[in-house]
């Protein structure tokens, strides 16, 4: 399976990396063999198989929609890189 | 000899009788990784003072009398990925190379209540993806029977750290075979509990659907104490699994009589290095000897494990990673042109190649046109494979083969080869698609190198898994081999 520079760009966009051109390259190559393996699942017939998501008969779990204490705000601010009055400040998002 | 090599009940009744305080235990731990540490380089961080601090309040309950915890007393250590309140917890990332947690993993509330002590935070591949410690952004941890060779991983500073005996014991988290390979690789006991037992409230997430927190010992007793503690249910995971927790020392019995055993055909064919199939091979006349029975099974999907594996947990990954994002904590880049540009450029920075390697394959995976072709594919070849090990336990109590096709590789050698890397997986990884408990046990070596003995069991059916392992265990000797780095002689 052939990976294009310009997938690669495409899903890096999507993932929210900047890949430098060699990453590019080299994750072109890497995706093609590891998808080109993947190709092996065709081999089986799954048409009226159906999917497993999770192993466990799960289903949402509820709980009583009561307020409950927060982590404090001045410990969540203790790992944020840029902070002001217990808000995290990043760059504008609107023009 | 060290009193870490103790056995749980002596070392309690010796704590009880005043021969030996927590602090002396501490200090063993301490002492010990001064002294292996240079070559094995198993810690991230080392918390000499918490656990000093631990250790006297622990010496001071014992002189008060009152109830001791089921670990009480217990250097442990823990890996990166589980969040400890106050003590830095990095995934081995440079991302969160500076991340301090502000609450704990349910599971270190449950060690604190069974009392053991925290020393330290064990090195990994980074956010778990990996088989080796070498995808660490700080150290490549060496294996203790071999400083040229890789631990295995990702739980490769647990494994490693448990081998030499810097600690009693060590929590893993096991995705498609991280606590099990590294256990196999170093010559310990690993334990993946079944999907649900144990909570993953407070593990940094890799692949939601297939991660797992257990234990990595130096025997299987001492998993069964460990798993005791750290198992149950717990509402902050609503995934965890609302199934009744049983006395898990029922299985230290040593009594298999009239076990059906299964022997995984597709774990000892192709790719299974010859002496590694000889050592799972010779088990079975130790488990007839024993009174067990076994047989050969298929589990033909097998073959179809890994490729569902890579496409399924990496999207997960891809999806669970976005989290990382520069902004509440982590890696901030400087200087960006804008916000998207704040997410790019930190998530560029902070991860290292194979991290986002696995983000670009789910991202891929995911996308608008290819969802069906290997997303939904691959969940449909997981039901298959899960099929396999319902069909297999109709017949038998456990599925036996080896933990990993090899012994430990050497360092540098797989990695820039992706894909075999990912192969050093095929007898871990169905194991975790089908969400079933599995253990590794050492069953002897090859050249020098340990080899893993995998048992597999029935959902939360970790007693039978753990009957069979003890078993093994007690009429071999295999367990008591140990690297020349924790004073073992090298066979």
């Amino acid at each position: 399976m052939s990976i294009s520079i310009r997938d690669v760009e495409h899903v890096a966009n999507l993932a929210r990396l900047e890949l430098t051109e060699e990453e590019k390259a080299k994750y072109a190559e890497q995706l093609g063999a590891i998808l080109d393996y993947a190709q092996k699942l065709n081999e089986l017939d799954t048409e009226n198989v159906p999917p497993t998501s999770h192993v466990l008969p799960v289903a949402n779990v509820m709980r009583d929609d009561e307020p409950r204490p927060s982590s404090p705000i001045d410990k969540v601010m203790l790992n944020a890189p840029d902070e002001e009055d217990g808000q995290f400040r990043v760059p504008a998002v609107l023009e | 000899m060290s009193v870490l090599d103790l056995r749980l009940r002596e070392l309690h009744d010796r704590l009880a009788g005043g021969e030996l305080t927590v602090t002396d235990l501490v200090e063993a731990s301490l002492a010990r990784i001064r002294e292996t540490e240079p070559v094995v380089q198993a810690f991230i961080t080392l918390d000499e003072e918490g656990a000093r601090a631990q250790a006297a309040e622990l010496d001071n309950q014992l002189k008060h009398g009152g109830e001791r915890g089921l670990l009480f007393g217990l250097p442990a250590g823990i890996k990166d990925n589980i969040v400890t309140d106050g003590l830095k917890t990095t995934c081995a990332s440079r991302f969160l190379s500076n991340y301090i947690p502000i609450y704990n993993a349910t599971v270190m509330d449950k060690l604190r209540a069974a009392q053991s002590v925290t020393i330290g935070k064990l090195n990994m591949d980074e956010f778990a993806m990996g088989g080796s410690n070498e995808n660490s952004a700080f150290k490549a941890t060496r294996n203790p029977w071999d400083p040229e060779r890789v631990p295995g991983g990702s739980s490769g500073g647990s494994a490693a750290a448990v081998a030499s005996r810097q600690v009693y014991f060590a929590l893993g988290s096991d995705t498609g075979g991280s606590i099990r390979q590294p256990a196999a690789y170093c010559g310990v006991v690993g334990l993946k509990p079944t999907y649900g037992r144990v909570s993953r409230y407070g593990l940094v997430a890799f692949a939601s659907s297939l991660d797992q927190i257990g234990p990595i010992t130096k025997n299987v007793e001492d998993a069964v104490y460990v798993l005791q503690a750290i198992a149950g249910h717990d509402p902050m995971d609503s995934t965890s699994a609302d199934v009744e927790v049983p006395d898990y020392t029922a299985a230290l019995t040593g009594d298999v009589r009239g076990l059906r055993i299964g022997v995984a055909k597709e774990y000892l064919g192709e790719g299974i290095a010859p002496q590694v199939k000889e050592a799972v091979l010779a088990t079975l006349k130790v488990f007839e000897s024993l009174g067990a029975t076994w047989e050969e099974v298929s589990l033909p999907h097998t073959e179809y494990a890994v490729a569902a594996y890579y496409l399924l947990a990496s999207s997960e990954a891809s999806s669970n990673l976005a989290r990382f994002d520069g902004v509440r904590y982590g890696v901030r880049a400087e200087n960006p042109a804008n916000l998207i540009d704040l997410y790019r450029k930190s998530r560029s920075q902070g991860f290292g190649a194979e991290v986002k390697r696995r983000i670009m394959l789910g991202t891929y995976a995911l996308s608008s046109g290819y969802y069906d072709a290997y997303y939904l594919k691959a969940q449909k070849v997981r039901t298959l494979i899960k099929q396999d090990f319902d069909q297999a336990f109709e017949k038998f109590d456990i599925v036996i083969g080896p933990t990993a096709p090899t012994t430990a590789f050497r360092i540098g050698e797989q990695i820039d080869d992706p894909l075999t890397m990912y192969l050093n997986d095929i007898c871990t990884i169905p194991v975790n698609l089908a969400g079933l408990p599995a253990i590794s046990v050492p069953c002897g070596l090859a050249d020098g190198l340990p080899v893993g003995l995998q048992i597999i069991g029935k959902a939360f059916d970790e007693t039978t898994v753990l009957r069979a392992a003890y078993a093994y265990e007690q009429a071999t000797e295999h367990h008591k081999l140990r690297p020349t780095v924790a004073g073992g002689a090298k066979a």
